[in-house]
């Protein structure tokens, strides 16, 4: 560690620091504020007020002491909480960010931003409120002499507090030569003698070239704890002549921060002490288990096999622990990406002029880092679109006999191996007709599909849909709902949308929990050897030839409690050789993408495992249908399939759509 | 000016003396800049990809990543392509602008390394080979032998984009037809 | 060379206190709130408390209380990390029992200068 590592891990300290006063700030009810709420944001305005004069970055330091006041009168209950005041705190936490990237990039500072706003801040706190301003305008002018006396008498109780007279008269020393006596007038006699309390009393003679204030430093602690008059010895006349010094007050060294070459910011992660302790409990309880295994090393003799199999039950046990607790570091919660949701929502509907109360849960669920930031901008764009085009205003909103304020809630939890984001409005809905109207013109459908009513909501989802009446500034750039479903494919997952016109929407991503690792159900068909992850897995079933149906065009359908469900052979939708011929002598895995059933055909399972997941991009590019690739035990190659990408090629080639649905 | 700076450096490349490892396609001998070879591997099983051109044998693992085969001689057409023991893997490096690809691009034979100034290569004449002529860099003699240069990076980072094209055609077709 | 217990809230400051203590030469144990504080206290007797005020869960003052009613501690250095808005502070401090009191910000030499003059 050096000093750089501590600078940079402020910074980041300070911009979560600003999250949450941000994050609080927009929830800050007016009125009289909670004690508990208001002490975070404090603590968090005060490290970075009190870091920053220490870590070189003097002028936030400075800019956040204003606001450090505001909280304080905030706290004490001198003042209440009002959307005006939120709001110009809220601009004081952009304004802080901005300085900390500007010092963190080196450039210059938005002078006239920081100015304006700081005169913001005084003002305001010029307008009522006690300022403890006057401590600044009292400096003293201290007298400065070379001679100087000291009558200091401790209180009995002096001693308590681990003040020790002896240092403070030692520290005198040090800023020039003392005589001192001691006073031994109130020791009592022995007997009554309590060794924690201080009897002594002392005069003191100092030659040093110091002013009063230096001297009742050496005493600050203690002033309230002792009697202490400090009297120059000199006469008036001399100290006359004498120029006033100004004070320089220390400034912490900018070196800090100057030696800190570019941003050059290596990503890092933060992890809880939890996990750390629980990794080291299991590389413990690995080292039993070699220390078990390698008695057999120095003695043969000694092997037996019932100790040799528990030995290596428990390595295997030990190393599948291991490995998930790794990959449980890069887990982080949700939090992370919805906690910059309260402030855009804010702005958004500021902007918009609509009402909005958002609703988080869910925000502990935790995810791979790598996901985590990959899901940003399709959250992003789909909590734009849900305001822009699915909620009201509040005219609307009235008309409709809704309440005005609408409720859009991100909600977020684990179901069966994979993490379930959800983004609900109760807005508008989608209008089923015109989407259907629209994707008739656009040629994406044709006239004769039959499509229900869920299919046709899907559609929006299709390159080149967009419904909106007016491209707007928020949400209309382009890029629709295609670039969310392609993003949330890319990491392996899918999206589907449930909507009630008139009702509201509700948008559902489901995501892998980890890009490392997935437990997978290998399949073959022919030779080839296929991972389907589990998590896309319904079911798999012994195909009874009854329940086969063919329809027209000769795509077939499966039946399975009376629903039916497209049957799509592996191995024609990958152009491969399967060993069965006949439908009945394979298997059926039955999958879920975007919410409807398929059935995949395959000759034959074989084992589940956890397997390692490697990018075919990387050295290639993108296969339809699969999502990757993995080594198994013997060291061959087999492909992860996406059953989302299957489902949509066979979609596309047999135009199945209008039967999808029981 | 940056433009400037790499295509500076490439006109120095282009007279600097590069070797070549040269191999056999058929009856015809090819070269690749040394440079861009990591490593020749034997021939063995690979895992298929779906769909891809029959010139795209698959995948294998290297040493923990996945890297795809290319057959050469199927990729230009040639006839008889066996798989005995001469056949062998070129394991290169491919660039295009932003990214760095190894592929495995499978021969008939590897044969001989040679020293050879860029600048003595003729420019590719248009010689109704099967072989396009944009995956060429030019030819060169040695020994009265002619010797293709081909341009690998080129010919990857066409199979790349090429294919996304023509599957998003081909969907735009199925989108049509529906 | 002492045994110092530093608690703060603030991993930065934490860092920034433990690394020039360190520097010095200086053993030091780092602590994020009063009940840690509290803990770590009581498993070692330290030579020297540095603690903020400003902490969730246990704030530096009743950090102090409880330290001062420890036996082990009733003459151990105790300085509490303030700012100058939090005058107040101080003197709250001084009532629970601290010895003193650092002001933030405050530079690595100042840490030092006040940790050897309550350490001599």
């Amino acid at each position: 560690m050096d000093l750089k590592d501590v600078v940079d891990s402020f910074y980041a300290e300070s911009l979560e620091g600003l999250d949450l006063m941000e994050n609080v700030l927009l929830t800050l009810p007016p009125g009289p504020v909670e004690s508990e709420v208001i002490n975070k944001i404090f603590r968090a305005a005060h490290s970075i007020k009190g870091g920053g004069g220490i870590f070189g970055f003097a002028e936030i330091s400075d800019f956040m002491h204003g606001v450090e006041t505001v909280l304080d009168q905030l706290r004490n209950g001198q003042r209440e909480a009002s959307n005006e005041l939120s709001e110009l705190l809220l601009e004081t936490v952009d304004c802080v960010r901005h300085m900390f990237k500007a010092a963190r990039d080196k450039k210059p500072v938005q002078q006239d931003r920081v100015t304006s706003l700081r005169q913001q801040v005084d003002m305001i706190l010029h307008q009522s409120a006690p300022e403890t301003s006057k401590l600044k305008t009292e400096l003293m002018v201290n007298p400065k002499s070379s001679d100087w006396h000291i009558s200091f008498k401790p209180h009995p109780g002096m001693l308590a507090k681990a003040n020790d007279p002896l240092r403070m008269i030692r520290h005198l020393a040090e800023l020039g030569s003392i005589r001192s006596q001691a006073c031994l007038d109130e020791l009592p006699p022995f007997a009554e003698l309590d060794p924690t309390e201080c009897y002594l009393a002392w005069e003191i003679e100092l030659t040093a070239d110091v002013r009063e204030d230096e001297i009742e430093e050496v005493f600050s602690w203690v002033l309230d704890e002792c009697d202490l008059i400090i009297k120059p010895l000199d006469s008036p006349a001399k100290q006359a002549g004498k120029s006033a010094r100004i004070e320089l007050k220390p400034v912490p060294s900018g070196d800090t921060l100057q030696s800190t070459d570019g941003p050059a910011a290596s990503e890092s992660i933060r992890v809880s002490i939890d996990k750390i302790d629980n990794l080291i409990n299991l590389v413990g309880e690995l080292v039993i288990t070699q220390s078990m295994l390698s008695r057999f090393d120095n003695d043969i003799s000694a092997l037996d096999l019932e100790t040799l199999r528990n030995g290596l039950s428990q390595l295997i046990r030990n190393t599948r622990d291991l490995q998930e607790s790794v990959l449980q570091i890069r887990m982080l919660p949700i939090r992370f990406c919805f906690n910059r949701f309260p402030r855009l929502v804010h702005d958004i509907s500021l902007k918009l002029n609509k009402k909005v109360n958002l609703k988080l849960s869910g925000e502990d669920t935790e995810l791979d880092k790598t996901v985590l930031e990959c899901i940003n901008n399709p959250l992003l764009h789909l909590v734009r679109n849900a305001l822009d085009h699915g909620l009201e205003t509040p005219e609307q909103r009235r008309r409709a006999n809704k309440p005005e304020t609408g409720t859009l809630e991100l909600k977020a939890y684990h179901e069966s191996g994979s993490i379930l984001i959800e983004v609900i409005d109760d807005g508008n809905g989608l209008n089923t007709d015109k989407i259907r109207k629209r994707a008739l013109e656009r040629g994406i459908i044709a006239a004769e599909d039959n499509l229900g009513e869920h299919q046709i909501n899907q559609l929006i989802f299709q390159a080149g849909f967009t419904t909106a009446e007016k491209i707007s500034d928020l949400s209309g750039r382009g890029v629709g709902m295609d670039v969310v479903k392609r993003d949330i494919n890319d990491l392996g997952g899918d999206v589907w949308l449930e909507s009630e016109f008139g009702v509201g929407t509700k948008v559902s991503i489901r995501l892998p929990l980890t890009l490392a690792i997935l437990d997978g159900q290998l399949l073959r068909v022919g030779s080839e050897i296929y991972v389907m992850p589990l998590s896309t897995i319904i079911e798999t079933l012994q195909i009874n030839s009854d329940h086969i149906n063919t329809l027209p065009g000769n795509s077939q359908v499966y039946r399975l409690r009376n629903k039916y469900i497209p049957i799509i052979r592996l191995d024609e939708a990958f152009n491969t050789n399967a060993e069965a011929t006949k439908l009945e002598d394979g298997l059926l895995v039955i999958v879920d993408s975007e919410r409807q059933h398929y059935g995949i055909w395959v000759d034959e399972l074989l084992d589940q495992q956890q397997v390692v997941i490697k990018s075919l991009v990387s050295n290639f590019k993108q296969v339809c249908g699969v999502s990757g690739a993995t080594i198994l035990g013997d060291g061959t190659v087999a492909l992860i399939l996406d059953a989302t990408g299957i489902v949509s090629a066979f979609t596309k080639r047999h135009n199945v759509s209008g039967m999808a649905v029981a | 000016m940056f433009d400037d700076f790499t295509h500076d450096l490439n006109t120095f490349a282009d007279h600097a003396e590069n070797q070549f490892l040269t191999f056999m396609l058929g009856s015809e001998e090819f070269g690749i800049d040394i440079l861009q070879i990591q490593e020749i591997k034997g021939w063995g099983s690979v895992t298929k990809i779906p769909n891809m051109p029959d010139y795209i044998l698959g995948v294998i693992n290297l040493r923990g990543t996945i890297v795809p085969i290319m057959d050469l001689r199927k990729r230009f057409k040639l006839q008889n392509a066996e798989y005995n023991a001469t056949t062998v893997i070129i394991v290169c490096k491919a660039k295009d602008e932003n990214h760095e690809r190894t592929v495995g691009m499978v021969v008939d034979a590897v044969s001989e390394v040679y020293d050879m100034n860029e600048k003595s290569m003729q420019a590719t004449p248009d010689f109704g080979s099967n072989i396009d002529a944009d995956f060429i860099k030019g030819l060169a003699n040695i020994d009265d032998k002619m010797i293709i240069l081909m341009n690998v990076d080129k010919l990857i980072s066409h199979e790349v984009k090429d294919h996304l094209e023509e599957v998003k055609k081909l969907s735009d077709e199925l989108e049509s037809e529906n | 060379m002492a045994n110092i217990l530093a608690v703060d809230d603030s991993p930065s400051m934490r860092k920034m206190v433990s690394f020039t203590l360190k520097e010095a030469g200086h053993h030091v144990i780092t602590a994020e709130n009063g009940e840690q504080g509290l803990a770590a206290a009581r498993a070692e007797t330290a030579d020297l408390v540095l603690t903020d005020i400003n902490m969730p869960t246990m704030d530096g003052i009743s950090l102090v209380k409880a330290l001062r009613d420890l036996p082990n501690y009733a003459h151990v250095p105790i300085l509490v990390l303030t700012t100058e808005s939090g005058a107040n502070k101080k003197m709250e401090g001084k009532h629970v029992g601290a010895t003193g009191w650092l002001v933030k910000p405050f530079n690595p030499e100042k840490l030092l200068e006040v940790v050897s003059k309550v350490l001599d």
